[in-house]
């Protein structure tokens, strides 16, 4: 029988078949040039007529040595390489490692900056719920969202451009806390975004949430119970909405997330509806986040007195955070020297991906690309 | 000039969970904790066993990460590192086994469905090679690769030159 945790796949032939000469099973390759596989990706797919048997994801088309470079850097040198591994969050990944070398030099940021990071990781969280929610409907066929979200998405863009300089590979932050003062005007722009933003959910989830198409096309599509979650280590919006509430935001604060008050939404069916709902639900969430940290943001210094040459003592550390996509964590290990012996980063998309085999056995190769969307990787984490 | 204080040094971490591993395993583990992080150095004969426990008994049943580090001047290069989650009990533990090159680990694959690709990666960055893996092929680098990068005896702009020259059609390989 198949066992549907195993990775090598096994085919339930009938007796009469296997005297067949015309083959029942296809194999058909989802190249790495596709443009619903959200970058590089190649899946193969085992297809029986339109149903998928089985499928095996080939990865390392992006793979640029992340890990090995960061053994020939300095710590602060490495900083903005990080950004490019999730690069729709990058936000995100430079607080991960900026947490962790702070943890192992035994540092602390300072509140100012804390309540900054927060409101800065926030926004992107959302800016990367938006992009996910655009492409993923547009590779299901519904083609307005990606427009609206792309065009909201540029208010918080233009924030992180007045805040360091870039859209994209921000390197927001310094290890120690943020380099950038807040600018003149960013409180007000930041509350401007959430009074516009607040709506636009709504128009979003009216576009999708009750459509019959949309139901249709991610009801009961790529299912995955908390069980399987849990033993194939995936996290994220994808662990919520199989029911399990747990958030490292929640279950080991960082930053300043003990200060704020917020919810941690889940689903039931662990489907792709549910975890569609699961994030319109988290962009919510942060937005009251963000609400409450910046009617708050305390006075002080932005950063904290760091030694211009880091050589943190020997030692070990893992740290980890809660991604837009699930764990994101930072497994430094220091040798005294200025620069690390090894950096590993634990990227929640490559450890995700490999459900994608269970999530789609039994199911349609249209809904292949729901789940390849629904899982929300970036293709720069998953190779590194 | 006064000497820098020294820095933060690993601390012997006691626990229940440390009491009763060290009763079934004696003197095959130790237990520490730096900076607030607690993890255990086990002897590699244990293994996997002791994960096997760890999942079971222990409730740690979220592999987070299956990773090495390689240290060339040791006598066993590999340190091969596990780190465990637990939901019920809201706890993070690492646990650390040294192995020789070319030593051959057991594979967590049964215990974790996770460590899969997880080992796949670490078998594609190091070499070493994982017992009981249904699948142990190379995941991020070109299957034909040879040379295993993240080794320090790898260079950092080193490359397989007859990787790239057959298959790139880069005459140097460069």
């Amino acid at each position: 029988m198949t066992d549907p945790n195993s990775s090598v796949l096994h085919l339930d032939l009938d007796e009469r078949d296997k005297t067949f000469l015309d083959a029942n099973e296809l194999i058909l390759n989802m190249g790495p040039q596709h443009p619903a596989t959200h970058g590089v990706l190649r899946v193969i797919l085992r297809l029986d007529g339109e149903k998928v048997l089985g499928l095996e994801c080939v990865i390392g088309y992006l793979h640029r040595g992340v890990e090995k470079i960061a053994e020939n850097r300095t710590y602060t040198m490495f900083n903005p390489y990080v950004d490019r591994m999730d690069y729709v969050a990058a936000v995100s990944n430079g607080l991960g490692y900026c947490e962790a070398v702070e943890k192992l030099l035994n540092i602390e940021a300072p509140a100012r900056a804390n309540y900054v990071r927060v409101i800065l990781t926030e926004l992107n969280r959302i800016a990367s719920h938006q992009l996910w929610l655009g492409t993923h409907a547009l590779d299901i066929g519904a083609m307005t969202p990606l427009f609206y979200t792309f065009r909201d998405r540029e208010e918080i863009l233009k924030i992180f451009e007045k805040y360091c300089g870039a859209r994209l590979t921000t390197h927001a932050f310094r290890i120690g806390g943020c380099q950038y003062e807040t600018y003149d005007g960013f409180e007000k722009d930041v509350k401007k975004f959430l009074t516009f933003v607040a709506p636009k959910i709504n128009e979003y989830e009216e576009l999708l949430t009750t459509n019959r198409i949309w139901v249709e096309r991610t009801k009961k599509v790529g299912t995955i119970s908390a069980k399987d979650c849990i033993a194939l280590g995936v996290t994220g919006p994808v662990l919520r909405a199989s029911g399990v509430k747990w958030d490292l935001r929640k279950a080991q604060p960082y930053a300043a997330y003990k200060q704020f008050d917020f919810e941690i939404p889940t689903g039931q069916n662990g489907d792709t509806y549910d975890r569609y709902l699961v994030r319109m639900a988290e962009m919510r969430q942060s937005l009251r986040i963000i609400q409450q940290a910046v009617d708050s943001i305390p006075e002080g210094p932005i950063m904290a007195k760091v030694p211009k040459v880091m050589k943190p003592p020997v030692g070990e550390i893992y740290h980890s955070i809660e991604a837009p996509k699930g764990e994101l964590g930072y497994f430094i290990v220091s040798d005294g020297s200025t620069q690390p012996y090894r950096v590993r980063v634990r990227p929640p998309s490559f450890v995700n991906l490999q459900a994608l085999d269970l999530m789609c056995r039994g199911q349609l190769v249209a809904d292949v690309i729901a789940v390849i969307g629904t899982l929300d990787i970036v293709l720069g984490e998953v190779d590194r | 000039m006064p000497a820098k204080p020294a820095g933060p040094t690993p601390q012997p971490w006691n626990s229940p969970l440390v009491d009763k591993l060290k009763r079934q395993y004696g003197t095959g583990l130790q237990a520490w904790t730096y900076l607030g992080q607690n993890y255990l150095e086990v002897d590699r004969s244990l293994f996997p066993t002791v994960l096997q426990l760890l999942r079971d008994e222990e409730q740690f049943d979220y592999c987070v990460d299956v990773t090495a580090v390689h240290y060339p001047n040791r006598e066993r290069q590999f340190d091969v590192v596990w780190i465990l989650y637990s939901f019920a009990r809201n706890e993070r533990l690492r646990v650390k086994a040294q192995f020789a090159d070319g030593e051959h680990v057991p594979s967590a694959v049964a215990i974790w469905a996770t460590a899969n690709w997880l080992e796949r990666e670490t078998f594609d960055m190091f070499g070493t090679q994982f017992d009981g893996h249904p699948d142990l092929k190379r995941i991020l680098l070109p299957d034909g690769w040879k040379g295993h990068p993240l080794r320090k005896d790898y260079g950092i702009i080193q490359q397989d030159n007859e990787w790239v020259q057959i298959n790139l059609g880069i005459p140097s390989g460069q």
